[in-house]
């Protein structure tokens, strides 16, 4: 595995008033890594992207996303890396074509690029007989799919994946997975979060949150090994309950 | 005197061109705790709306302690809880506004059915005078259940309860449904989470708005009776390419930290495990192993 760093965090924490919603957060993610990011609902888990990928500035601490600062370089960062979350962001009414189009015009591509990126993207979903049908018809895990392929439109160097496979069926949530494996294995690093405890092991790190801290970090068998559990699963709920 | 809560007699409905739940048999005993496990869009909410008399079907019936669920539906809708997928509280009332709302409409106190809900209500107390919109998932999820509690119904219906909720919380819920089982109420739960199953009595699995199998748990995963072993190495996505290219391996699909490899009955796990080797894997490990609850979706799919 390759050791360079792509997402450098230092005691990052931010509070909303009174309330520390991420507390000195710090770890790193290495290229290529799928990183898993787990944490129990309102542990912090959405604040804490949120400031990784630039919406939301940061109380206090450190943090380089691809390179860049997430105080002085949010723009750079969003250029960067790639975002999906369960809450799609295709359009409905836009047809799979439309919506790749509109994303690659969205990350200034040329019109060129569009068009090639386009096709490799219809070609390797193989929905060149829905192409034109609108995203809406869909069914859940083709969105899914797509979304994940529009997110890496632009060829970022990381995706952020928040809780992308909910409600798909066992055959799907896997297909979904196999996109993720060969993303990474072609160098996109991964940063996703899921509700799914098989799906951590999928993971080649992973981290657990509670209570705005990172409470345990490492690979799926250094955790199920320093904690003495069986599974995932039982580790989870281990630390959840402190 | 009737010994099955609901009866589904042949029920299916169409929306337009789109088929949600085809030739639905299905019965649930009084008092059990039944799981109907499946992914979004296999027919479970379909199912649902039509049981709690929401919806009626477009051939079939179905009967929910003895009331037909659309010529009763005035009797039925006085002794069942239901519990919809979708948020569907007051978000602009508080925990308590929303209870007191529950309970009025259906003529009782909160006071006259707390012994139903006070082990969850008390969780829920220190946040009473808060805005539902502004509970953390799993008090919504508590405070739902309270709502549709507090009229004391026969039969309780949740609409994947635990989904998108995070896995403390998701124990927690079933250990509050186990707890209103003991109190005698009938339980029609449905999750897409595969794991879920075993804390059921009976499930369906449900696809594409058929029913592929309906018995307990353990039956449905001791009903598997195809090779399977499971499989791991250094490098995961390698295995995954590795495994499927292999002629005797009918199916490879990731499973947690191993690859779950259904093969031709004679294939051994040094066998697989040799070949592997020669691929250039490193940290081998094959070991024969029983099929989980998602296994057997997988291979009925």
């Amino acid at each position: 595995m390759p050791s360079e760093i792509v997402i450098k965090v230092n005691n990052l924490t931010k509070k909303f008033g009174d309330f520390t919603a991420v507390d000195q957060i710090t770890f790193d993610v290495k290229v290529g890594e799928i990183f898993g990011f787990l944490g129990a609902n309102g542990a912090g888990k959405t604040t804490a992207i949120k400031m990784l990928i630039g919406l939301n500035r940061p109380t206090d601490g450190e943090a380089q996303v691809a390179g860049y600062d997430v105080y002085r370089e949010t723009e750079k960062i969003k250029q960067n890396i790639g975002y999906m979350s369960q809450k799609f962001s295709l359009y409905e009414d836009l047809s799979v074509r439309q919506n790749i189009e509109f994303y690659g015009g969205i990350y200034g591509l040329p019109r060129k690029a569009i068009r090639k990126k386009t096709d490799e993207i219809i070609q390797k979903l193989g929905l060149q007989d829905r192409a034109k049908k609108v995203v809406g018809d869909l069914p859940l895990g083709w969105k899914q799919r797509l979304a994940f392929a529009v997110a890496g439109v632009h060829d970022p160097r990381i995706i952020f994946l928040d809780e992308p496979t909910g409600g798909v069926d066992p055959v799907t949530r896997r297909q979904f997975w196999e996109m993720i494996y060969e993303s990474a294995n072609n160098g996109v690093t991964i940063f996703v979060t899921t509700h799914y405890m098989d799906e951590a092991e999928y993971c080649d790190r992973i981290s657990i949150m509670v209570d705005g801290e990172i409470k345990a970090l490492g690979t799926p068998a250094e955790l199920k090994a320093k904690f003495s559990s069986e599974t995932m699963d039982d580790v989870f709920i281990k630390l959840a309950r402190g | 005197m009737v010994n099955n809560a609901i009866e589904i007699n042949n029920i299916s409905k169409s929306y337009g061109d789109v088929t949600a739940v085809t030739g639905v048999n299905l019965n649930i005993a009084k008092g059990e705790l039944f799981g109907l496990i499946g992914p979004d869009g296999g027919g479970k909410t379909t199912l649902f709306q039509i049981l709690t008399s929401l919806l009626i079907p477009d051939t079939g019936h179905a009967i929910v302690e003895g009331l037909d669920t659309v010529k009763d539906f005035r009797k039925l809708r006085k002794i069942i809880g239901y519990m919809p997928g979708r948020f569907s509280l007051y978000p602009d009332l508080s925990v308590h506004e929303n209870l007191e709302f529950f309970a009025t409409i259906f003529n009782t106190t909160i006071e006259k059915n707390y012994h139903l809900i006070e082990d969850i209500y008390v969780q829920l107390e220190p946040f009473k005078s808060r805005r539902a919109d502004k509970l953390s998932g799993g008090m919504k999820q508590k405070l739902a259940l309270c709502c549709a509690l507090i009229h004391q119904p026969v039969v309780l219906f949740l609409d994947e309860p635990t989904t998108g909720v995070d896995a403390v919380s998701r124990e927690e819920f079933w250990v509050m449904l186990k707890r209103l089982k003991q109190k005698g109420i009938t339980i029609l739960v449905s999750t897409p989470y595969m794991d879920e199953a075993s804390q059921c009595e009976r499930i369906a699995l449900i696809q594409d708005g058929r029913i592929l199998q309906v018995n307990t748990p353990t039956a449905v995963t001791s009903g598997f009776d195809k090779t399977l072993f499971a499989v791991r190495s250094d490098d995961s996505y390698k295995l995954l390419l590795d495994l499927r290219t292999l002629p005797f391996a009918k199916r490879t699909e990731p499973f947690g930290e191993y690859m779950h490899v259904t093969t031709e009955p004679d294939v051994t796990a040094e066998y697989i495990a040799q070949i592997l080797n020669s691929r250039g894997h490193k940290s081998i490990e094959v070991k024969p192993t029983s099929a989980t609850v998602e296994d057997v979706f997988l291979d009925l799919m």
